[in-house]
């Protein structure tokens, strides 16, 4: 391998190294586990309660479908464990476990399990979850609490503990009960969008001043993504050129009317921005696998993000920009295609 | 002329209970996917057009099958619209008549069960060759079996999506409904979820010694 310079990484396995799924599955879950440890820093034994449940719903789904359908894969590559781990990252701390349940089922069964198992799915399991229950509870999932609160790492959020198939407690009440109701509940984003109030893209960055109702540190997600880019378990291009079209669509906005839009730092940080674009954007089975399709594929999803962020009904853009980057990775894989070796000459050959 | 596999031609039960199982419109020909995806939100809404693509559907074949040796071959198609199309009007007016909240729910798919493929392929499948009664059994069956698979699927997207059967509230107040279940993919999850069911059933069937389901034996089902 010394004597080797440079190697261009192309999809087509050519010789077959030592790194299996299971070892890039399991380092995505290790860098996971500092973002959750954060979220529960953050928000205390809710936070801790919906990643438990949620990750146990989406492993427990797993293994009954591949039990039922004799799919290859097991529990132990660890996929479904970074599914359950990412849907409870992207849901409000609060949100009732047993629409966790829920998403966690429809994750893996709607998103992976009916396209054939892990490899086969088209769309992002997590985010197929995520927009199952986006559809299906509209208002428990725009319901957040802020970060920090007292008392977090005794006392649930009362929404957590609703009852299956009931309506869970409103967290504003329990806010005001507890006389904490001059904090915002709703997210920077929303808050932006509805009430004009913009936060700082400093505490947005860190999430660790004020109690603001975000998700865990875009810092410290980015650090988890250099992490795994550095050791090649994902590749550098997506996120790159997820942020890249986002800011670069941002800034524009921003310099043609200055007033209406805010500029480019408080679009990267707020939101579940960051996250997706290292952590579900970057999904192998479903991003495109040629270097020239990741710059297009991460670029339409940042452009859509801010589309749907500005021009959409809802506050947060990120997780269709996804799924519709996913729907596309097809189209893009056909336009991105490589000229195989030799090829480019017979083709000039021929133009002559 | 007689059907592939079928040599008695008087009406039996087996030919009634084809539609409703064996060969089931909604869940193994898989045929008026419009109403069955559109006016599903509810079971009674379910079984309003089940009964109604019943009636259609038992009177025109038992019409089209009185007289199959009248009408000209080239004409056929023609002629089996204009019969479907006379007792879809009959229907028509009939449910406006009895309930104008119904009507108002059903929308246009109470006129569009004659452009319903499962009453024209019946009248051409069935209907056209064999005698009255025969038709009628299997029409009957058919429709039965159409307005059982359109219960399923608005029984279910009634209990998710509003917490209720027939009307009659399941879980008290505090039901929170799931939005997604009265709204159109609501009936594209649950149809593909209950012809998973089937098709697990049928290879479960097939292979009654394993354990698990191999892949093939899916396929093979769906």
């Amino acid at each position: 391998m010394s004597s080797t310079t440079k190697v261009e990484i192309r999809s087509g396995p050519h010789i077959k190294g030592p790194r299996t799924v299971e070892q890039i599955m399991l380092n995505v879950v290790g860098s996971l586990m500092f973002v959750c440890a954060f979220f529960i820093y953050q928000y205390g034994i809710s936070a801790a309660a919906s990643i438990c449940v949620i990750t146990a719903a989406c492993l427990l789904t797993e293994h009954f479908f591949v039990r039922l359908g004799g799919q290859s894969g097991t529990l132990s590559d660890w996929s479904a464990t970074i599914t359950g781990l990412l849907l409870a990252l992207t849901l409000p701390p609060g949100f009732p476990l047993w629409m966790g349940v829920v998403a966690g089922f429809s994750a893996i069964a709607l998103g992976k399990a009916i396209f054939g198992g892990i490899g086969h799915n088209v769309f992002n399991p997590a985010l197929v979850g995520r927009a199952f229950v986006q559809a299906a509870f509209p208002t428990a999932i725009a319901t957040y609490t802020p970060s920090f609160l007292p008392g977090r790492f005794t006392e649930f959020i009362p929404s957590t503990l609703a009852l299956p198939l009931m309506t869970p407690a409103d967290a504003l009440t329990w806010l005001h009960d507890k006389q904490l109701d001059a904090l915002a509940a709703a997210t920077p984003l929303a808050r932006w969008k509805f009430e004009g109030v913009l936060a700082s893209s400093w505490d947005l960055a860190t999430s660790l001043s004020g109690h603001m109702a975000v998700g865990p540190s875009p810092l410290l997600i980015l650090l988890c993504g250099v992490y795994l880019a550095t050791r090649r378990f994902m590749d550098w291009r997506i996120p790159v050129a997820v942020l890249g079209s986002a800011a670069l669509a941002a800034l524009a906005l921003h310099a043609v009317y200055g007033s209406r839009y805010p500029d480019p730092s408080f679009m990267l940080f707020s939101g579940g921005l960051i996250l997706g674009a290292v952590y579900m954007a970057t999904d192998m089975a479903t991003s495109p696998a040629t270097p020239r399709g990741m710059w297009l594929y991460g670029a339409l999803i940042g452009l859509l993000t801010v589309l749907i962020r500005y021009y959409g009904g809802l506050p947060e853009g990120i997780m269709y920009a996804i799924l519709i980057g996913n729907a596309a990775t097809p189209l893009i894989e056909r336009i991105s295609q490589p000229e195989a070796f030799g090829t480019a000459v017979k083709r000039r050959e021929k133009e002559k | 002329m007689s059907f592939p596999g079928v040599q008695d031609t008087r009406p039996n039960w087996d030919e009634f209970m084809e539609g409703i199982w064996q060969r089931n419109p909604v869940f193994v020909m898989v045929l008026g996917m419009c109403p069955t995806l559109a006016v599903t939100v509810s079971a009674i809404n379910s079984i309003s057009m089940g009964l109604a693509t019943t009636f259609v559907l038992a009177a025109s074949c038992w019409l089209v099958s009185l007289m199959r040796k009248m009408i000209p071959k080239e004409v056929r198609i023609a002629t089996y619209i204009v019969i479907i199309a006379t007792f879809v009007t009959v229907t028509d007016y009939a449910i406006q008549a009895i309930s104008l909240e119904m009507y108002e729910a059903l929308g246009a798919y109470i006129q569009l069960i004659v452009a319903n493929c499962l009453v024209l392929g019946r009248a051409e499948a069935h209907a056209a060759r064999f005698p009255p009664m025969a038709a009628l059994f299997n029409a009957t069956g058919m429709g039965l079996g159409f307005t059982l698979g359109l219960v399923m699927i608005g029984g279910v997207r009634e209990i998710l999506g509003s917490g209720t059967l027939l009307g009659v509230p399941l879980f008290g107040a505090d039901f929170q409904p799931w939005v997604v279940m009265v709204l159109p993919p609501g009936g594209f999850f649950v149809m593909g979820a209950w012809l998973l069911l089937f098709a697990i059933y049928r290879a479960r069937k097939q292979r009654p010694d394993k354990p698990g389901i191999k892949p093939d034996a899916v396929k093979q089902a769906s």
